[in-house]
């Protein structure tokens, strides 16, 4: 039961990655969020079970894989699945820069534009 | 065109009406009432052409399917007490259509207010025609929402947007009440048409939900009608131009809520709880309403609440369950739609010209304006219950139908008593006073109204003239077909203008001299009210306003709590639950994974990978220094790239080689900018709880993980692809053939994805420098300035 | 960057990388590769160009603006799609012609395409995301 490994392991970078996610410092989300793209894709990639050193390629001449080949499906959700979560890693990347370059802030608790730290209630009239 | 077909599009006129009206009006101005009253015209008229067959006991129905999975149609009813409700509301639909074209003559946004007007016709209609229980239900929040926009008419005005604010939450949570009510009504009753209810009314009656559809319809229909203590909504809604006034709030809309309880009258009516919480909330709404009235100066107000006294009296007559009660109610609902629009726009007129609805300052009007006076005179007798008028007939059947001699019937005949009294004085107030005695100085001069202003009045004064002269022809085509339905058998009425001395004939004597009595002592009676009030110091009006407050203050305490701008506490929250999600259930159900079978024949170098992704993790973790975290980052991508590889997926592992090389890349690039310190600035209790969230998730994912790879694997997609993937696709490559092909349209959208985040950083980076920080601060130049 | 060695080989691995990122992708169906990945290796050959030459050199050397690329393959991945409909198949079904082009046989069809267009987006999405980043740093 390889999984089993695979399993302990994708725990240990959930892990990692929750952690860094909870910090307030915003470059270290950003190592959390690009730790729990792996993590996820660890997941998808256990969930279809594993197989040594066979890829899904079918042999020359043959119409359907000689004998078991890896599982193809998580495979081809995963291949997607690390494009796109690289470009939002980027964007992410771009939009905290950019917000610390505005802010000068780096805590997520200073961040206070859209959701002000006021005590103002909203107009009571009609 | 069949008949089907015809009333259909009849029903749908007003619609079509209400959106040529702006139109019109900007091409002829306020003449523009004079086409678009051609739509109620034409209404009427189709609908009188029904009133032989209905007259005669027919009931003409038709419609469509709607939904027909969930059997909802649009389809409409026409009896007695729709068409009587279809005639009022077309009929003087189109005289306040021309009405509002003299007042409003000149308004900027004339033909706005006709859409509206035009929009709420065709509303109100839809309500009186609806069979099916939804249609019925549709049409009564459109008029809702129709009185919500006319009330609210005069937006600039913060009376005018409170008035319809609170119209709108007080019937529309009736609303919802209704609802609720028509779907247990349904669902009690298996039947969606009120033209199916009938013959199942015990069935409804016998139900152990009849309590609950009871109260849950009464919910609705009071706050429609403005029954005690849901009232304070219809003074209010005197904010609104007097064309709405008199045509919603007094002639048609406060109806809906009587009409409901007549048309379920034969479902839901003849039970003790009918006959105890119907009298019972009308009558207190008939005298609390006609005292509130007396305290008032204002023309429209006083009026106003006459209504809600009238719409009291209308559903107390309906739950009376007594021999001639629905008579009286038929004839006095029609009675007070004829006279009560009449004196609102009598009231309307005073008010357009004079400058002034107070009764204080009025008075010696008669010789400017003869017509009106006329007119009002005829309306005040009709509402005082005076020969020959409609009202005479209405108020000595309801005496009629009190005087059963019980203790129950002479507690609600003194009520009744003293309510009718009191609106006797209203109405000579309303309609005598301002035009008799010393002339008075008002702040425009007084002169006749235009013939577009006194037409509406003078037809409805005239109309109650004729339909007490001529009561036989009433009876027959009105009255009889209506009561008739309303009871759910055979009714006959037969009161006449004959003078027929008896006990109701006293009754209506006392009336008449108490209410005379009433109105020369107005003043005294006036202060006493208002002292009374001033004593209690709270009404539901005020209540209303500090419900409405207390509301906003709870949702702000409520959205502070949950929603206090800290991303740190929106993380820990969806982490925590993640983490409960996980571990749990699994516990209290018995589903955790059993004790993992870890392989002892692993090669060393697969265990070696894996140690060092482990190691790039903690790293990552631990870094002090930006270099070292980036490096970490790549350390454990490789490593889980080199996993794919090992694991039969080179089409994975080279694309995270890849990825991994460009984002270690990226971020050195962004870091070296930021000059931010990667290590942890949390302090040490703090990082313990996080640590815990983090391990509780990680251990959550890893039994999921476990019980999901112990249990059976379900081949069944890998074996189609693997199968058909050369046969059918022509590639060997199955999981570039399940990319571009299989699931082509998926990978379509994600390159879509990829392609809008190359935008957003591109947009991103271009963004000029500080025009966040001004628009941020809503400085509205700044922000012109930076597009 | 100011290293000879590096400005010197550049040119060549750029020219190698991008060969074979075409390489990868057209043998994508049959064997390991596809759109994804030869478009990413042509991203990092553009990196290494870039870091080497400067950001304007690339822009230069690409003629087209990135994203103007990335559209295009959207443009045509959206097509190869959309062909399906004049043969009246469902969106998205694969259609294959065998031309013979200087007497060998050569398979062409609208998956291959749309996997053209994959590599596309992805060449000019992150070569985006990368140039803007680098034209940044050289500030």
């Amino acid at each position: 039961m390889i999984e089993a490994l695979l399993s302990v392991l994708t725990g240990i970078f959930f892990a990692v990655a929750v952690y860094l996610l909870l910090s307030k410092f915003i470059i270290r989300m950003l190592l959390g969020v690009a730790i729990l793209g792996n993590a996820v894709n660890l997941l998808i990639f256990t969930c279809g079970r594993i197989m040594r050193e066979v890829p899904p390629v079918i042999g020359q001449g043959l119409d359907v894989p000689a004998g078991l080949t890896a599982n193809p499906l998580p495979q081809a959700l995963i291949l997607t699945a690390i494009v796109i979560s690289f470009s939002f890693f980027a964007f992410l990347l771009v939009l905290s820069w950019r917000a610390y370059g505005e802010l000068k802030f780096d805590n997520t608790d200073a961040m206070r534009v859209a959701e002000p730290d006021d005590d103002t209630l909203p107009p009571l009239g009609y | 065109m069949n008949v089907v077909d015809l009333t259909f599009l009849v029903l749908c006129l007003p619609f079509l009406g209400a959106v040529v009206a702006p139109w019109l009006t900007r091409l002829l101005g306020h003449n523009a009432a004079w086409l678009l009253a051609l739509v109620p015209v034409a209404v009427f008229a189709h609908f009188a052409g029904c009133s032989d067959a209905v007259s005669r006991g027919e009931v003409i129905t038709g419609g469509y399917a709607w939904v027909p999975s969930l059997d909802v149609g649009f389809s409409w009813l026409i009896d007695g007490l729709s068409l009587t409700f279809l005639l009022l509301i077309s009929g003087i639909g189109a005289l306040i259509v021309l009405y509002a074209g003299g007042y409003l003559k000149g308004h900027p946004h004339q033909g706005r207010f006709f859409s509206f007007l035009l929009l709420f016709m065709g509303s109100m209609l839809g309500v009186v025609a609806s069979d099916s229980l939804l249609m019925l239900f549709v049409f009564w929040e459109l008029t809702s929402i129709t009185s919500f926009l006319l009330i609210g008419f005069d937006h600039t005005r913060e009376a005018a947007r409170r008035a319809a604010f609170q119209a709108l939450v007080v019937t529309g949570a009736g609303g919802l009440f209704l609802l609720a009510g028509l779907l247990l009504l349904w669902s009690v009753s298996g039947v969606s048409a009120f033209s199916a209810l009938g013959p199942l009314g015990s069935v409804v009656r016998e139900s152990p939900l009849y309590l609950a559809v009871l109260i849950l319809v009464l919910g609705g229909a009071f706050t429609k009608s403005a029954q005690f203590p849901f009232h304070f909504w219809l003074p209010n809604a005197m904010e609104a131009p007097t064309p709405v006034s008199a045509y919603l709030h007094s002639a048609t809309m406060v109806k809906a809520g009587v009409y409901l309880l007549m048309r379920l009258n034969p479902v839901l009516g003849g039970t003790i709880e009918w006959q105890v919480i119907l009298p019972v909330f009308g009558a207190a709404t008939l005298v609390i309403g006609a005292l509130l009235a007396m305290r008032q100066t204002d023309l429209k107000l006083m009026l106003a609440y006459t209504t809600m006294s009238s719409l009291g009296l209308l559903v107390l007559l309906t739950g009376l369950g007594l021999p001639h009660a629905i008579e009286a109610a038929v004839l006095y609902l029609v009675a007070h739609s004829l006279f009560k629009g009449a004196l609102f726009m009598v009231a309307g007129i005073i008010d357009h010209e004079t400058g002034t609805r107070d009764v204080t300052r009025l008075g010696g009007l008669r010789g400017a304006m003869p017509l009106t006076f006329a007119i009002a005179l005829a309306a005040a007798l009709s509402m005082g219950g005076i020969l020959p008028f409609i009202g005479f007939l209405a108020k000595e059947e309801i005496y009629e139908a009190l005087t059963a001699g019980t203790v129950w019937t002479t507690i609600l005949v003194a009520l009744v008593i003293i309510g009718n009294a009191l609106m006797f004085a209203i109405a000579f107030a309303v309609a005598l006073k301002p035009f008799i005695g010393k002339k008075t100085e008002t702040p425009l001069h007084a002169h006749e109204a235009p013939l577009l202003l006194w037409l509406g009045p003078a037809v409805l004064a005239l109309t109650g003239l004729a339909a007490g002269v001529f009561a036989g022809a009433l009876h027959a085509l009105v009255s009889a077909p209506m009561a008739s339905a309303i009871a759910g058998e055979a009714r006959a009425v037969t009161m006449s203008l004959a003078i027929h001395i008896g006990l109701p004939l006293a009754l209506s004597v006392l009336t008449i001299v108490l209410g005379i009595a009433v109105y020369l002592r107005m003043a005294q009676v006036r202060a006493a009210v208002a002292s009374v009030l001033a004593a209690i110091g709270w009404g539901p009006d005020r209540g209303f306003d500090q419900a409405i407050r207390g509301l906003v203050r709870l949702s702000v305490a409520v959205t502070r709590r949950l929603q206090n701008g800290r991303l740190d506490t929106y993380m820990t929250a969806t982490f925590v639950l993640l983490a409960v999600v996980l571990l749990v259930p699994p516990f209290l159900f018995g589903e955790l994974a059993s004790a993992p079978v870890f392989p002892d024949d692993v090669p060393l170098h697969e265990l070696a990978i894996m140690a060092i992704a482990v190691v790039g993790l903690v790293t990552v973790v631990l870094a002090k220094d930006r270099l070292t975290a980036i490096v970490s980052l790549g350390i454990q991508g490789f490593s889980v790239a080199v996993i794919f590889l090992l694991y039969g997926a080179p089409d994975l592992s080279f694309t995270q080689f890849m990825i991994e090389t460009l984002a270690v890349v990226i971020l050195a690039l962004v870091m070296t900018r930021l000059r931010l310190s990667v290590s942890d600035g949390r302090p040490f209790r703090q990082t313990l709880p996080d640590a815990a969230i983090g391990m509780a998730c990680g251990l959550g994912l890893t039994l999921f993980l476990l019980k999901v790879t112990q249990g059976p694997f379900d081949t069944a997609l890998t074996d189609f692809f693997n199968q058909y993937s050369k046969t059918i696709a022509h590639g060997a490559n199955v999981v570039n053939v399940i990319i571009v092909d299989f699931r082509g349209t998926d990978t379509l959208g994600e390159i879509a994805v990829v392609m809008i985040a190359g935008l957003a950083v591109l947009s991103l980076v271009r963004l000029r420098a500080g025009s966040a920080r001004r628009i941020a601060d809503n400085d509205p130049a700044a922000e012109e300035a930076s597009r | 960057m100011n290293s000879l060695i590096l400005r010197a080989a550049t040119p060549f691995i750029v020219a190698v990388m991008v060969l074979f990122s075409v390489f990868v992708l057209l043998r994508g169906h049959n064997e390991p590769g596809g759109g994804f990945i030869g478009g990413l290796i042509a991203v990092a050959a553009l990196s290494i160009y870039g870091i080497a030459f400067g950001v304007e050199t690339v822009r230069r050397a690409i003629v087209f603006h990135p994203l103007a690329i990335a559209g295009a393959g959207l443009l045509l991945s959206t097509l190869s799609g959309l062909l399906s409909m004049f043969f009246h198949v469902p969106f998205m079904s694969g259609l294959w012609v065998y031309p013979v082009i200087l007497g060998q046989e050569v398979p062409l069809s609208s998956v291959m395409s749309f996997d053209v267009g994959v590599y596309l987006v992805v060449v000019g999405a992150v070569t985006s995301i990368a140039l803007s980043l680098e034209e940044r740093g050289e500030e």
